[in-house]
C-alpha cells in the first residue's frame, strides 16, 4: 500500500466521532494556550500527560498534536492584537502584525495569519504523510551507531548550533545529561545518583521537570520583573476579510514560507523560530513593497505565519519517523508516546499503522477546525487576553501542581517541581535556553542505550562509530553545527544566531 | 528597552562565578557516585558509570569556561528583579506541599492559589484564599470523582465525600 492509501484510512480512524472530539479538545486548548501569552503548547501538553494516562492513546495523541497546531494559530493573535507574542514562534509576527492592527488593519492581518496557517498546515501534512514512508525505510537500515549519531546531532543543533552562547547552550544540554544518569542504569540495573532515595530510583519524571521549567520558572520569571510591557489589547477594527489586494499580495508568501519552515521544523535544528526568522527576511528581500516593512506589510504577517505551522508539521517527521524530538514540544509529545508504552520510530509504523496513519490523518482535520475556530471565533480569543494576571498565573500554577499530584501525589515530587521551577528562574535569569536541559533529559537515556549497544556489537572499538557513512556523515554535521556557530561568533557575527535563538515550542 | 546603558564591568560577575561553582559540584557529586558503582563494562568496556563520569568531565569544563566568562565579564546583563513576589510564589508552593497529606489537596492548593494571585498584585488573601480553596475543590472534584485522578483528600473534601 502506498502512503495515500495508507491517509485514507488514517482518516477514516481520525473522523471516528470520539477521535473528533479529541482533536477538538486539543485544537481549541492549543488555540487557548498559543493566545495566553507565557504558556506555550509544551506546557500544555506537559501538564495533560498525567491527566490523559487513563485516556485512550490515539485519542490523547491526536489531542497533543491538535494543541501543537493550535498553539501556533492561537499565536499569531496574541503577537497582532497585543504586540507581545503568544509563544516564541509568534515574535515576527508581533512586528508587522500589531503595526498593521494599529493602523486598523487588524482583521486582515488575522485572516491572512489564519488562513496562512491553514495553507502551511495543509500541505505541510501533506507532505509528512508522504516522505514518511521514506524516511522509515531509511531508518529501518539505521542500527544502534547511526541512532547515537544522530542524537549527538540534536544534542548539538538544540544546545549549541543556535542562540546567543555556545557556553550556556551547552550547559543547560549537561545538566539535562547529568539528571538523566538518574536512576536505574538499564542495562546493568545498578542505581545511579539515587543517593538512596527510593523515589530517585525510577529517575526524574520527565514531566515534572518539563512543567517545573515551563510553568512554574516562567511563573516566576514574569513575576520578578519590574519593567511592565505595554499590554493594551489592539480592538479589530473594520472587517476581518482580505481585500483582493490582501490575496495577491499574501499567496506567494504562503507558499513560501511553508516551504522555508518545513525543511527547518524537520531538520533536528529546535523550534520553528528559524523559519519565521528566514521567511520575514525573504519577503523583505522579495517584496515590492520594501517600505512598508516595518509599518505593517502584510507580507510580513504571511509569510512568517505560514513558516510557523509548516516547521510544527516538520517537527513531526523526525518524531514519528525517527523518534527524536527537535523540539521542546516534540520532545513532550515523545514523552506522551512513552506514557502509552509507545516508542515512536519506523518500527511504530508496521506494528501501529492505524495510530501512526491516524494521526496523520487527524492533523488534516484539526487544521481545518482550526481555521474556523480561528476567523469566525476570533472575538472569544480576543476576550482571553483581557484575563487578569493573577487570576491566570495562579490558575497556571494549580493545574501545574495539579499534573504533578495526580502523576505521583508525593511531597518529594512536589519538592522536585519547586526545586526545577527555581533552577528554570535561575536558568531564565541568565540567559539560559530552556529547551537543551528537557532535550537533554529525555534523549540522554536513549543516546546512552545507543552508544553502549553499538560498542558492545563491536567489543568496544570505537573507530566503529564512525565506519558507517551515515554515522560519520552524521557526526561529521555535528562537529560542524558545533564549531561554525563559534567561530561565528568569535568574528562578532553572532548576532544572526542571537536572533534565531529559540526557547520553547 | 530602557535608555541607560550600564559601564562595562570591570570587576568578576559573582553570580556567575557561584554558577560555576554549582557546576562543579553537580560534576564532584557525579564523579564521586560513578566511583562507587561496579563498572560492568563487558563486552563494550564502556559500563553504567562510563556515561556519568563523561558527561561530569563535562561539567567540569563548562564550569572553568562559565568562571573564565564571569571574570571577563561576558554574561548578560541581568534585569532587575522583584524579590518579594518569587518569595510568595516560593511559599505558596512550599506550602501546598507540606499541607498536602495533612489538610489535603483543595486547601492545600488553595493556599498556593492566593500566594500566587497576591505575588502578581491581588493582596487581599481574604479574599483571594477563599476563592482559592473553592476552586480548588471544584478541580478536585472534577479530577478526582470523575476522571479517578488520585489527588489526596483532606478534611474539606471528606466532608463532602465522607465514603472516598
Amino acid at each position: 500500500m502506498g502512503a495515500f492509501d495508507f491517509l485514507m484510512q488514517g482518516l477514516a480512524t481520525a473522523a471516528e466521532p470520539m477521535m473528533l472530539l479529541y482533536a477538538l479538545i486539543g485544537v481549541t486548548l492549543g488555540t487557548a494556550v498559543g493566545v495566553l501569552p507565557g504558556i506555550g503548547p509544551a506546557l500544555t501538553v506537559a501538564l495533560l500527560l498525567p491527566v490523559t494516562y487513563r485516556l485512550d492513546p490515539a485519542g490523547s495523541l491526536i489531542m497533543f498534536a491538535g494543541i501543537y497546531y493550535g498553539g501556533m494559530y492561537g499565536g499569531s493573535t496574541t503577537s497582532i492584537l497585543l504586540n507581545t507574542p503568544g509563544e516564541s514562534a509568534s515574535i515576527i509576527t508581533a512586528l508587522e502584525g500589531n503595526k498593521m492592527a494599529r493602523r486598523g488593519r487588524g482583521g486582515p492581518a488575522l485572516a491572512t495569519a489564519a488562513i496562512g496557517s491553514f495553507v502551511a498546515g495543509l500541505i505541510a501534512t501533506l507532505l509528512l504523510a508522504f516522505l514518511a514512508p521514506s524516511i522509515v525505510q531509511i531508518a529501518l537500515k539505521m542500527g544502534p551507531r547511526e541512532n547515537f549519531a544522530l542524537m549527538v546531532l540534536a544534542f548539538v543543533t538544540v544546545s549549541a548550533a543556535l542562540g546567543d552562547s555556545a557556553l550556556r547552550g551547552l550547559t543547560s544540554l549537561f545538566l539535562g545529561l547529568a539528571l538523566a544518569c538518574v536512576g536505574i542504569d538499564q542495562l546493568t540495573g545498578q542505581a545511579r545518583l539515587s543517593f538512596g532515595v527510593p523515589e530517585l530510583l525510577d529517575g526524574i519524571e520527565v514531566t515534572t521537570m518539563a512543567v517545573a521549567m515551563f510553568a512554574v520558572g516562567e511563573a516566576l520569571a514574569i513575576a520578578g520583573t519590574r519593567v511592565q510591557a505595554d499590554e493594551s489589547v489592539t480592538a479589530v477594527k473594520g472587517s476581518v476579510w482580505m481585500s483582493r489586494k490582501d490575496w495577491a499580495r499574501s499567496w506567494k508568501p504562503w507558499l513560501r514560507g511553508t516551504a522555508i519552515g518545513f525543511p527547518i521544523g524537520a531538520m533536528p535544528a529546535g523550534g520553528a523560530e528559524i523559519g519565521t526568522f528566514l521567511s520575514y527576511a525573504t519577503e523583505k528581500k522579495l517584496s515590492k513593497h520594501p517600505e512598508e516593512f516595518g509599518n505593517g506589510a502584510i507580507e510580513g504577517v504571511a509569510g512568517p505565519e505560514a513558516a510557523n505551522n509548516a516547521s510544527a508539521a516538520g517537527t513531526l517527521v523526525p518524531l514519528l519517523t525517527l523518534g527524536l524530538p527537535t523540539s521542546a514540544t516534540a520532545a513532550i509529545m515523545l514523552a506522551g508516546f512513552q506514557q502509552f508504552g509507545l516508542q515512536p520510530g519506523p518500527l511504530l509504523f508496521a506494528t501501529n499503522p492505524t495510530l501512526v496513519w491516524g494521526l496523520i490523518a487527524s492533523l488534516l482535520i484539526a487544521n481545518a477546525m482550526l481555521l474556523i475556530l480561528n476567523l469566525p471565533l476570533i472575538g472569544l480569543w480576543v476576550k482571553l487576553l483581557t484575563v487578569p494576571k493573577p487570576w491566570l498565573y495562579a490558575g497556571i500554577l494549580l493545574f501545574a501542581t495539579l499534573g504533578t499530584i495526580g502523576a505521583n501525589p508525593s511531597s518529594f515530587e512536589l519538592g522536585m517541581l519547586l526545586g526545577f521551577g527555581v533552577l528554570g528562574y535561575v536558568m531564565r535569569l541568565f540567559g539560559y535556553p530552556i529547551a537543551p536541559i528537557v532535550v537533554g533529559l529525555i534523549l540522554g537515556p536513549m543516546a546512552e542505550q545507543q552508544l553502549r549497544r553499538a560498542l558492545s556489537i563491536s567489543q568496544g572499538d570505537w573507530t566503529v562509530l564512525v565506519q558507517s557513512p551515515i554515522a560519520a556523515t552524521l557526526l561529521a554535521l555535528a562537529a560542524l553545527a558545533l564549531i561554525v556557530p563559534l567561530i561565528l561568533r568569535a568574528r562578532g557575527k553572532g548576532q544572526v544566531l542571537t536572533q534565531m535563538a529559540g526557547d520553547e515550542d | 528597552m530602557s535608555d541607560f546603558r550600564p559601564e562595562p564591568q570591570r570587576r568578576p560577575d559573582w553570580a556567575a562565578l557561584v554558577i560555576a561553582v554549582f557546576l562543579a559540584l553537580v560534576a564532584g557529586v557525579m564523579l564521586w557516585d560513578s566511583a562507587r558503582l561496579a563498572d560492568l563494562g563487558g563486552y563494550s568496556g564502556v559500563g553504567p558509570a562510563s556515561v556519568p563520569r563523561v558527561v561530569a568531565y563535562c561539567l567540569l569544563g563548562l564550569a572553568g569556561w562559565t568562571a573564565l566568562a564571569a571574570f571577563r565579564g561576558d554574561f548578560p546583563e541581568r534585569e532587575p528583579q522583584n524579590p518579594s513576589p518569587i518569595l510568595w510564589i516560593v511559599a505558596g508552593l512550599a506550602a501546598q506541599l507540606m499541607l498536602l497529606h495533612i489538610a489535603g489537596f483543595s486547601i492545600a492548593t488553595g493556599i498556593l492559589f492566593a500566594f500566587t494571585a497576591r505575588a502578581f498584585g491581588k493582596r487581599n488573601l481574604a479574599m483571594t484564599l477563599p476563592i482559592g480553596i473553592v476552586f480548588a475543590f471544584a478541580v478536585w472534584v472534577i479530577f478526582a470523582k470523575l476522571l479517578m485522578l488520585h489527588l489526596p483528600p483532606g478534611p474539606l473534601e471528606h466532608l463532602f465525600f465522607p465514603g472516598g
